[in-house]
């Protein structure tokens, strides 16, 4: 089911795969840190990830592996963004029944409308497939890119 | 009918319940309009709400209600998704 969809172009700079994470919050931060070596946004919105789930618990651990990183609409994030993060060694987020997390989805809207826009676009990508799987495996950026069904 | 989804921001994982509740609903017949929210919107919105669609994380959160709260574990697996609703709504 690799298709063109409406998600923001994944440039080289916003993928980084087999990474080693000491915890969820190194994770998190090292997507954090995708997406604004992209462009999309400060370095300021990797923090707002982690405090997103420092305060309400790992609940971005949407399907067992993967982790739907993402903070508010704000000054930190400059367009729609996507970084793809995969894991070497899986990483425990504490959540009660999709650990470990091999990969981390980080997302970023311009406006609140256009993030629920990007999630359900995501939502198209993953329901009933192998996606998490397939992306996990990937040894290329252009191999995440077709199964995202995204530019570069 | 009206049906929440409840997250942290109201504009992430509650969204993919929302698109996926839709799709569901749709494929049972039953109309409702779906509406995500986060937890500073729950007062307001929970009134006139039959069901709530979250994650174990905001069980706590909602507290004492009239309307079901369904617990999703795989936010991408439909099946699941139908499953529960199906059994809810009886």
């Amino acid at each position: 089911m690799d298709q063109e969809t409406d998600l923001p172009a994944l440039p080289d700079e916003a993928v980084v795969l087999a990474a080693r994470a000491r915890d969820w919050r190194d994770a998190v931060e090292l997507a954090g840190r995708a997406l604004a070596a992209s462009g999309a946004t400060d370095a300021g919105y990797a923090t707002d990830m982690v405090r997103m789930i420092e305060k309400h618990g790992p609940y971005v651990v949407v399907a067992p592996g993967l982790a739907l990183a993402h903070a508010r609409p704000g000054s930190a994030v400059r367009r729609d963004g996507l970084a793809i993060v995969t894991l070497a060694e899986p990483v425990p987020f504490g959540h009660p029944y999709n650990d470990p997390v091999r990969v981390v989805l980080a997302l970023a809207g311009a406006s609140s409308a256009r993030h629920l826009q990007l999630v359900a676009e995501i939502a198209n990508i993953f329901n009933d497939s192998d996606a998490v799987e397939r992306i996990a495996e990937a040894e290329t950026p252009d191999a995440v890119r077709a199964i995202l069904g995204v530019a570069a | 009918m009206k049906i929440l989804t409840l997250c942290g921001a109201g504009i992430g994982t509650s969204g993919i319940l929302k698109v996926n509740a839709e799709r569901v609903l749709q494929r049972l017949g039953i109309e409702a309009r779906v509406v995500a929210i986060d937890a500073s919107m729950l007062e307001s919105e929970l009134d006139d709400a039959q069901v709530i669609l979250t994650g174990p994380e905001f069980v706590d959160t909602i507290g004492k209600t009239f309307a079901d709260v369904i617990v999703i574990e795989n936010y991408f697996d439909t099946a699941e998704l139908q499953r529960k609703l199906e059994l809810a709504l009886g």
